[in-house]
């Protein structure tokens, strides 16, 4: 039995530490057994470690080599490895931080670039540490099958909002009028094929284990790929939208080791308040036609105009003042800072809780001294969603461009009642002056 | 079971949206049980009420956002139900956060792993459960007919796969399930096409089934009553040349309707199955003979809609793509919260299109 059960198990010297658990928890476990005759027995007790009640037999995963440049590793080889250390993270997080802003410079579509390689990268990070987990890396079809439903959701969610956002350049060309039009059903059957590809793959032994990495890509699909999708809504409503709440969640990550809550939330008002100045970070992102390109120019709304506020008692005592202006964006910042303090620290801790309960020490290796690109974003798992739910129910309306092309696909008496009915509204309403003969 | 089925159709649209989410909750329970059993997390500390809770989060978006689409006349008039409705999106959100930070304060030490898989486990069978069961209950507001001829089809295929491969079966179809077989699917796929054809004729020629539901007002209840659109109104077809010299007629009679439910047959037959041989997979994986024993000699309630499993987001794709274009009053009520400059803008595009159209003629100086 012992050959037999030895025999069924991945080959890695890792497999010997768990080797007598697993003959013990055979030989008790097997409860969840009903009736069916199944000649898998013996080879699926080789998850009996995967489904174990604690996580003390499970085999820690070794992590993968060191990549830090080997520029670094000589102009550092005179220093002690501690401070080592503490150099390649200063080093490469001052890289970071200059990237971060030569993309802004370059402007939304760049950014857009860039959150969808981040997006690639988180995923295929989860996903490397759920194939090392289940040891699946030679399962048949399933890395395949893994980016090809990457692939799928983010064509989804790109048709849904390119379509919206460029209105105007998909007018212009038929094939992508077609594509527009029944985008819901292709992508549905993209999908589906995949489902189906899925079902036909499996494989007699492997069953179980594949069901598991199915879940596994889906979970990492809904985490990964909507977050990175609300971050380019929140993006395309004005860059100040998604520079603001990321330099939130960084900022209290920082100063949070520092200093606590408080001054996590005094530079972000006064970050707040300089880029509201600017059109180029304030206005919502939109596509010209004529220019072909995209621009950041509008007239800023209310939000980022100048208002005086009177300060209430107390605060005119201590600073002094009658009133103070303030833009009112400002005051939402408050909000999105509070958000990153409060809560954003939970997606922190749901990553370290993810970690220990696999083992690993970092999401991979990509950024030396850092880790993975997952661990530099774990804290911004729900402050993306929490933006754009916020922005959603406090600040903008429905899109007016989603209206006018809603409109324009329904039956022409349907368009016919609704203008009538709009009319009469606008002229109530005093936008409309009744000159119109129409 | 099956007379269960047909009193629950006369009995009505709110009842059916009740039974329907009776079934969702039912699935959810069973499938969260099976991962109890396996891997044993019964006793887990707080696991059993987040599981729940979650369910209660995502019910509550969804009903939220359907009631609002659906009901809006009486949302607006009631000034509670409007508050939730406005800031639905944001207190749904609100309420998942709650059930988020909870789990992440249950995390014990020694049951880490354990505790993620289970929280993977329940947002996947949310994930399937009960998005279906929204795009379910969409349909059948749609009108009755586009909640009852999928369902029909996909049992019809079932029994019919069943019969003609207990008949005439001998090449099995695939190794996850061997008891089907190539004749069984495609003699239920054929069988399934004129079962389908011959109930969307029955059922067009019904008011009740083919109207959408709409809460009236004046009554303060739900109506079915409408003018039935050009769907389900007879119109002539001719028959092509190699059918006319098989029977003999030049033209038919049909409803539009029928031919959309080739379309909706051919998927039950021919994908609707993979639900089935996913959900054999999934007991296969997970060593169980049923979901559940809720139904004596027929397993839980999940074994009897796994099929359904991807019709339903199929029709609701089917019927947004190829059926009805976007709802006007709600484009009326969204219009109705823009700012003014982007109402006149919108107001302006409109009529130069409908200008173009020829349905407006212009004589007028523009404001």
């Amino acid at each position: 039995m012992l050959e037999l059960r030895h025999r069924g198990s991945c080959p890695g010297p890792r497999e010997a530490v768990s080797l007598p658990h697993r003959e013990g928890e055979a030989a008790g476990g097997d409860h969840e057994t009903e009736s069916t005759s199944d000649k898998e027995t013996d080879i699926d007790d080789r998850y009996g470690d995967l489904d174990s009640r604690t996580d003390s037999d499970i085999p820690e995963i070794p992590p993968s080599s060191d990549r830090t440049p080997e520029i670094l590793k000589k102009a550092l080889s005179g220093l002690s490895s501690r401070w080592k250390n503490w150099w390649i993270r200063g080093i490469l997080t001052l890289t970071m931080i200059s990237l971060f802003f030569l993309i802004i410079y370059m402007g939304s579509f760049m950014l857009m670039l860039l959150v969808l390689g981040i997006q690639v990268k988180c995923f295929h990070e989860i996903i490397t540490i759920g194939y090392r987990v289940y040891h699946s890396y030679d399962l048949p079809w399933f890395r395949t099958l893994s980016w090809y439903f990457l692939l799928c959701v983010n064509y989804f969610f790109y048709g849904e909002t390119v379509a919206d956002y460029f209105a105007t350049f998909v007018q212009r060309e038929e094939q992508l009028q077609f594509l527009i039009r029944y985008h819901r059903f292709i992508s549905f059957a993209l999908y589906l094929a995949g489902f189906c590809m899925f079902v036909l793959s499996l494989v007699k032994k492997h069953y179980r284990l594949q069901f598991y990495m199915f879940a596994w890509t889906h979970v990492t699909l809904l985490i990964t790929v909507t977050q990175s999708h609300l971050v380019i809504q929140n993006l395309f409503e004005g860059m100040i939208w998604f520079l603001v709440p990321i330099s939130s969640v960084i900022c209290n990550d920082i100063t949070a080791y520092l200093f606590g809550f408080f001054f996590g939330r005094t530079p972000l008002i006064k970050a707040a308040y300089v880029l509201s100045k600017y059109q180029y970070f304030v206005c919502p992102v939109e596509y010209r036609s004529d220019v072909n390109s995209f621009v950041t120019e509008c007239e800023p709304s209310e939000l980022f105009q100048l208002q005086t506020y009177s300060l209430p008692p107390f605060l005119k005592a201590v600073l002094r003042q009658e009133r103070v202006s303030l833009y009112p964006f400002q005051i939402h910042s408050i909000a999105l800072s509070t958000f990153a303090s409060l809560i954003g620290p939970f997606g922190g801790f749901f990553a370290s809780g993810f970690k220990r309960a696999f083992k690993i020490k970092d999401f991979a290796n990509t950024i030396p001294g850092h880790g993975g690109i997952m661990d530099r974003f774990d804290c911004q798992y729900l402050m993306a969603t929490f933006v754009h739910v916020y922005i959603t129910s406090f600040i903008r309306g429905p899109n007016p461009s989603k209206v006018l092309q809603q409109l324009l696909v329904l039956q022409p008496e349907q368009q016919l009642n609704i203008y009538k009915t709009l009319k009469t509204h606008l002229i109530e309403k005093g936008i409309l002056q009744p000159a119109l003969k129409v | 079971m099956i007379a269960f089925f047909f009193i629950i159709i006369y009995l009505g649209p709110m009842v059916l949206m009740i039974i329907v989410m009776c079934v969702q909750i039912k699935c959810f329970h069973e499938i969260i049980t099976i991962g109890y059993n396996v891997y044993h997390s019964y006793d887990l500390p707080w696991f059993r009420t987040l599981s729940w809770y979650f369910l209660l989060c995502v019910n509550y978006f969804f009903y939220g956002e359907t009631v609002t689409d659906y009901f809006f006349t009486l949302v607006q008039r009631e000034e509670p139900l409007r508050i939730l409705s406005k800031y639905h999106r944001f207190i749904s959100f609100t309420l998942y956060l709650i059930g988020f930070c909870m789990f992440v304060l249950s995390l014990v030490k020694k049951h880490y792993r354990l505790q993620f898989y289970m929280f993977g486990w329940t947002h996947v069978t949310l994930l399937i459960v009960v998005t279906q069961s929204h795009l379910v209950i969409h349909n059948l507001f749609e009108g009755m007919i586009w909640f009852i001829v999928p369902i029909s089809c996909v049992i019809c295929n079932d029994i019919m796969a069943y019969m003609f491969g207990f008949f005439f079966g001998r090449t099995p179809l695939i190794k996850l399930s061997p008891k089907k077989t190539w004749e069984g699917f495609i003699g239920g796929f054929f069988a399934t096409v004129v079962f389908g054809l011959l109930l969307s004729y029955v059922m067009s020629g019904y008011r009740c089934f083919v109207c959408p539901v709409e809460y009236n007002n004046d009554t303060n209840s739900f109506t079915v009553d409408c003018e039935p659109s050009d769907l389900f109104r007879l119109q002539e077809y001719n028959i092509p040349g190699v059918i006319q010299s098989v029977i003999g007629w030049k033209t038919v009679r049909m409803y539009p309707f029928q031919i959309h439910s080739i379309a909706l047959s051919t998927f039950a037959s021919l994908i609707g199955p993979f639900g089935g041989f996913f959900a054999s997979g999934f007991k296969r994986a997970f060593k169980i003979k049923d979901f559940a024993n809720t139904i004596p000699g027929h397993g839980g309630i999940m074994d009897r809609f796994d099929c359904q499993y991807l019709m339903a987001t199929f029709v609701n794709v089917y019927i947004a793509s190829f059926i009805r274009g976007p709802n006007p009053s709600k484009l009326i009520q969204q219009f109705l919260t823009l700012r003014p400059d982007q109402q006149l803008h919108i107001f302006n595009t409109l009529r130069s299109h409908l200008i173009d159209k020829g349905m407006l003629t212009s004589t007028t100086e523009d404001k």
